[in-house]
C-alpha cells in the first residue's frame, strides 16, 4: 500500500483505494476496472445512474460482495479483515434490521457487538426522531427504521461510513436534520463517509469528493472544487457548420447547439479563444453532464489517482 | 448568529457564509470579541460539509475579519461597519441621486442593477476575485489531503 513513504506519493492515508476493480454477474460486468483513491475524512458522493454499479461498489467495500478481479482495501487492510469491520459501518439501501427486535434490542445487538460502541450517540438519534425504544422494529414507519439504521452505524463510531441511499425514504424534515447529523459527525470525529445518491442538489453542500460511475466504469473523482475548476460552460454564438475550433480544441464533455447558440461544457486545454460566454458549472451540471454523457473522457484528479508499486500514477 | 444557506442561489455555500458573516459585522450583528459558531453547529443547522464553514472561516482569517484561537473557536477581530458608508454619507447621497437621474432616464430596476453590476466588475477586478479563484483551485486546508 502506498502510505505518502515514495516521492509525489499521496500524502494522507487512503480510507478506501481500488486498484483495477471489477465485479460480473452472470448478466455481465457491473463494475470493470475501477481504480481510484479516497483519502480519509472526506465526505464523499457516489453518483451513477441506476445500475452503474454503486451498490456493487459499497458491497465490496462492506465486504458483503467479493470482487470478480482486483483488488479494494479499507484503511489499507482487505474488506474481511478484523481491521477493516471494525473501523467501517454500512448502512445498507433495504436498511436490514430484525423485525421482532424492539428499538432498545437493536441498540443493544450493537452495543454488544461493537467494542467501541457509543449508547449515547445512539440513543440521541433515535430520541430526536421520538421513535419509542420499546417498539418492535416491525412496527415502526419507514422513516423510523432508518433512523434507528442510522443510529446503529453511528454507533459503532466508524472512521468509515459507507451509505447506499441513506436518505430516499426519507420526508424533507428528517432528511435535512439526519444530514446535519451526519455533518455533525463528521465535523467532529472526522469520520469518512462514502454516500450514494441521486438528489445532486443536496449532495453540492454535502460533498466534498466525488467518485462518479456510469456503465461500470469510472467518470469522475476527485475534490469537488478541483473538478469543478477543471470544467467551463462556454455559450455563445457558431458561425459555420458543426462545433467551432474554438471549442473542438479543448476537452468536449457536452456540446449542444440550438439555432446558432452553442453550449458547451469542456475541459480547457488552455486559454480560451473568441467570444464566448464562460462560467463555472455547478455541481449539479457537472454531473448531469457526465450521466448523460457516459463515453466522456473520463478525469481522475491527483488526489484520487492510486499508485503502482512502482509508484507511477495508473490510468483508471 | 446563525448562517442560512439558500441552495438554490447559485453562490457557492462557502461563499454565502463569508457574506453573511461580512454583513453581519456591517450591521454590528457580530462584534470584536464574538465567536462564531463552531464548524460542527453550523454543519448540524444547515446540513453543510463542516469543510465549508472551515473555508469561510479561512478566507475571513485572511481578510483579517476573524482569527482562530485554538480549542475555543473562532473570534471576530474587527468590524466592517464604516462611517463612509453610512446612512447620511457623502457617497451614499451620491448614489441616491445618480439612482434618481437613472429612474429619471428611463431605466429599470434590471437595467440599474446590470449596470452597477458592470461597473463594480471594472472598477474593482482583482481585488476580491483572485482570492476566491486561489480557493477554488484547492488551496490545501484543515481537513485536506495537503499534497
Amino acid at each position: 500500500m502506498s502510505n505518502g513513504m515514495g516521492l509525489g506519493g499521496p500524502a494522507v492515508e487512503s480510507a478506501i483505494e481500488a486498484h483495477g476493480l471489477g465485479k460480473r454477474y452472470r448478466r455481465g460486468w457491473a463494475l470493470k476496472d475501477c481504480s481510484f483513491r479516497l483519502p480519509t475524512g472526506r465526505i464523499c458522493g457516489l453518483v451513477g445512474p441506476n445500475g452503474a454499479g454503486k451498490t456493487t461498489l459499497l458491497g465490496i467495500a462492506a465486504n458483503l460482495l467479493e470482487p470478480t478481479e482486483g483488488t479494494l482495501r479499507v484503511f489499507g487492510a482487505a474488506p474481511e479483515s478484523a481491521e477493516a469491520n471494525r473501523r467501517g459501518a454500512f448502512l445498507a439501501q433495504e436498511k436490514p434490521l430484525f423485525r421482532r427486535f424492539t428499538v432498545e434490542e437493536t441498540l443493544r445487538m450493537g452495543r454488544e457487538l461493537n467494542p467501541g460502541w457509543d449508547q449515547k450517540a445512539a440513543e440521541d438519534i433515535v430520541r430526536a426522531g421520538n421513535v419509542p425504544l420499546g417498539a418492535k422494529i416491525g412496527t415502526l414507519s419507514g422513516g423510523q427504521r432508518t433512523r434507528v439504521a442510522f443510529a446503529l452505524a453511528f454507533g459503532k463510531r466508524p472512521d468509515l461510513l459507507l451509505l447506499d441511499e441513506p436518505m430516499s425514504d426519507l420526508d424533507p424534515l428528517v432528511r435535512h436534520e439526519l444530514m446535519g447529523t451526519l455533518m455533525a459527525e463528521a465535523a467532529e470525529h472526522g469520520t469518512t463517509v462514502l454516500m450514494s445518491s441521486h438528489m445532486l442538489t443536496e449532495l453540492e453542500n454535502v460533498c466534498d469528493y466525488l467518485v462518479v460511475i456510469a456503465a461500470g466504469g469510472l467518470r469522475l473523482a476527485g475534490e469537488v472544487d478541483e473538478l469543478l475548476a477543471a470544467h467551463t460552460l462556454l455559450t455563445g454564438a457558431k458561425a459555420g457548420e458543426g462545433l467551432p475550433r474554438d471549442i473542438t480544441r479543448h476537452t468536449v464533455v457536452e456540446s449542444r447547439v440550438s439555432g446558432r447558440q452553442v453550449n458547451a461544457l469542456v475541459r480547457p486545454d488552455g486559454p480560451i479563444d473568441g467570444a464566448w460566454q464562460t462560467d463555472t458549472p455547478n455541481l449539479e451540471e457537472l454531473l448531469l453532464a457526465y450521466l448523460r454523457v457516459p463515453d466522456a473522457p473520463p478525469l481522475i484528479s491527483p488526489s484520487a489517482q492510486v499508485t503502482d508499486r512502482a509508484g507511477k500514477a495508473v490510468a483508471a | 448568529m446563525e448562517f442560512r444557506i439558500d441552495r438554490r442561489s447559485g453562490v457557492a455555500a462557502y461563499q454565502q457564509i463569508v457574506q453573511q458573516t461580512k454583513q453581519a459585522l456591517r450591521l454590528g450583528v457580530l462584534l470584536p470579541g464574538d465567536r462564531l459558531p463552531t464548524a460542527k453547529e453550523v454543519s448540524q443547522t444547515c446540513a453543510v460539509n463542516p469543510n465549508t464553514t472551515l473555508k469561510a472561516y479561512r478566507e475571513l482569517e485572511r481578510e483579517g475579519l476573524v482569527e482562530p484561537r485554538p480549542g475555543l473557536g473562532t473570534f471576530v477581530r474587527r468590524s466592517l461597519a464604516r462611517p463612509q458608508a453610512g446612512a447620511d454619507s457623502p457617497l451614499r447621497t451620491e448614489l441616491a441621486g445618480w439612482m434618481d437621474r437613472a429612474r429619471e432616464a428611463g431605466l429599470e430596476r434590471e437595467d440599474v442593477t446590470a449596470l452597477v453590476a458592470s461597473v463594480l466588475e471594472e472598477r474593482y477586478a482583482g481585488s476580491t476575485v483572485a482570492a476566491a479563484n486561489a480557493e477554488a483551485l484547492g488551496t490545501p486546508g484543515a481537513r485536506s489531503t495537503g499534497e
